[in-house]
């Protein structure tokens, strides 16, 4: 089995709000100093998918992720939890991307990488939220797609997948290759284990440009881009609070209840 | 790009009748419809169409596409992503939207990319450019530390997903009138590279987090499972669901499905007591929908006291017992 996992660097989404900043002008995060950026936290989880896969049925996990040169930390990562081999896709013509030119150029990496039985994605990417990338991937490659997936079992050429839903989930089967993204309800990913920390740091991560990749300008950048952000902004909350107080606990509480009752939410 | 033209919605429906997703997107359909002077469509795939057509109209559809197949009858990606590729090139539509439900999360970004264009997901608000006629998509990024405005400005149709609960359907208008068109997918089954086996429900006692109007929601400061006994009576006597933060359910408190935040559920309550909760910004993306947010804390600073609407600074497991005896006074009263 070879799984190919998609993997984004974002700012830690730990951060507390008090210490997040954004530049408006570049519309995105500023880092807070003391939090480094991780990988995103539904992209670790795709990454354990790939290796429990990788453990029941043995085979290959390569680990890509688009991004700057400081995402080959995560890639790192992925290995040291257990993957085998990693590429970092890094050119300054992938800058101000979106969702379709983060798709076109995993694709076309993937592409080149490629057999495959399974691609993984998070569900989302912990910064933006939009959780595209993976069917578009999907879309690119001509592969069927299941999404918010928290168990994988494959046997012979189809996968049976438990779909995570709000009350539940749902089974469906689909025929390999195929892209999984997956959710948080598939688990805890492992910890990387000290001997893989000191494996992955002696091995190296090739990085691949737009043209090693065969990328069509017109579908990469700015000019491949099919959504644009006008304003990103820190929305203005007024801290009203009216905090209740009194003599002592119970007091405060009955004076809470009593508000409550006044206004009418009880 | 001209020959694009109107609002479509993709309503969802159980046993022939559209879920309230459906209603809400009819609601923000409309008005972006009127601002546009474009009409109102709205798409449904189902197995049996039933009364869903009419109520469509009632809600404030102009016309509705009724696209009727037994391969409809469980959401399959392939299945809804042809058919809507089919209705799509034919229709025209200028902004198509869905609901940010299992089924749009799924269907939305697959159809965007089949039909070359682009969507945003998750909005809170959207509305039209007086000046450009684009569609303003809002919606919230890092973990709800910001808000983005995203426009489509050179595909068609401009995509969205609507959060549940963020707009406000029509009231309801049984002498609105419409047209009603069954349209030919000519879907196969062929076509459709995955196969449904089986809807597992879990059972949830009581009233489901997502359905809640009331939610006792319980933080790392709840310190353990037992203390979450005291929140599950108080949450029963309000008709409401017990909640928590990340640190309960990893810390296998509480079940993982109790998990409200960026990695688990988005809920909108009219009233969310948060209790013994920091207010770390993932936990704040999932309940940031909330209308009224109540905080006990015992720190003061706690980053929840600035979302709330009122707070009680102490100890909870003292202020717990006399207020939940206080509200069942309230309420018999």
């Amino acid at each position: 089995m070879h799984s190919i996992v998609c993997v984004k660097e974002i700012p830690d989404p730990e951060t507390p709000a008090a210490a997040f900043a954004i530049d408006p002008v570049a519309k995105r995060a500023i880092p807070a100093k003391d939090k480094p950026p991780v990988i995103s936290p539904f992209d670790e989880q795709a990454v354990e998918a790939a290796l429990r896969i990788k453990d029941a049925k043995g085979g290959k996990v390569t680990v890509i992720s688009m991004g700057a040169p400081t995402a080959e930390k995560i890639l790192k990562h992925s290995m040291a939890m257990g993957a085998d081999e990693a590429v970092l896709l890094n050119d300054p013509a992938f800058d101000d991307s979106d969702s379709a030119t983060t798709a076109y150029v995993l694709a076309q990496a993937i592409k080149k990488i490629g057999a495959f039985d399974f691609v993984f994605c998070g569900r989302q990417a912990g910064d933006f939220d939009m959780g595209q990338v993976g069917s578009g991937v999907a879309e690119l490659l001509g592969v069927p797609s299941v999404t918010l997936a928290k168990k994988i079992e494959p046997k012979d050429d189809v996968a049976r997948v438990e779909r995570a839903f709000p009350d539940g989930f749902e089974v469906v089967e689909v025929k390999m290759p195929a892209l999984i993204t997956v959710s948080n309800e598939l688990g805890q990913p492992r910890y990387a284990p000290l001997k893989g920390i000191m494996a992955a740091a002696k091995k190296k991560v090739p990085v691949w440009n737009s043209t090693e990749i065969g990328a069509d300008a017109s579908r990469i950048g700015a000019a491949g881009k099919r959504t644009n952000i006008l304003r990103l902004y820190i929305p203005v909350r007024e801290s009203k609070c009216e905090v209740i107080g009194g003599e002592n606990e119970e007091d405060m509480a009955n004076k809470l209840a009593q508000k409550l009752r006044e206004v009418k939410l009880i | 790009m001209s020959d694009y033209k109107g609002v479509m919605i993709v309503g969802e429906c159980v046993e022939c009748a559209p879920v309230a997703i459906t209603y809400e997107l009819l609601g923000v359909g409309r008005r972006l419809a009127d601002s546009l002077g474009e009409p109102l469509s709205a798409a449904l795939l189902v197995d049996k169409v039933g009364d869903a057509a009419k109520d469509a109209i009632a809600f404030g559809a102009d016309k509705v596409y009724v696209i009727e197949s037994p391969l409809l009858k469980d959401y399959m990606t392939d299945a809804y992503v042809g058919a809507l590729e089919k209705l799509c090139q034919e229709v025209k539509p200028n902004i198509l939207l869905m609901g940010q439900t299992p089924m749009g999360r799924d269907l939305a970004p697959r159809l965007a990319f089949r039909l070359g264009t682009g969507a945003t997901l998750d909005c809170l608000d959207l509305k039209i450019d007086p000046q450009s006629k684009l569609m303003l998509q809002t919606k919230p990024v890092y973990g709800g530390n910001a808000l983005a405005e995203l426009a489509c400005e050179k595909c068609r149709p401009q995509m969205a997903t609507v959060r549940p609960k963020s707009m406000e359907p029509l009231p309801r208008n049984d002498s609105r009138k419409g047209e009603i068109i069954n349209f030919d997918s000519k879907l196969d089954a062929s076509q459709i590279r995955t196969k449904f086996v089986e809807r597992v429900k879990e059972k949830v006692e009581g009233v489901k987090l997502e359905d809640a109007s009331v939610i006792i929601c319980g933080g790392r400061g709840m310190g353990g499972p037992d203390n979450f006994a005291p929140l599950r009576d108080l949450a029963k006597a309000l008709g409401g669901a017990v909640g928590a933060t990340r640190p309960p359910c990893d810390n296998g408190w509480v079940p993982a499905t109790m998990q409200i935040g960026l990695t688990g559920k988005i809920v909108s309550p009219t009233l969310y007591i948060a209790i013994a909760v920091s207010g770390a910004s993932q936990h704040l993306s999932g309940c940031s929908g909330a209308k009224n947010i109540i905080a006990i804390n015992k720190d003061p600073e706690a980053n929840i006291f600035k979302v709330a609407r009122y707070g009680v600074v102490g100890d909870y497991k003292k202020i717990l017992p006399p207020f939940a005896n206080k509200i069942k006074e309230l309420l018999k009263g």
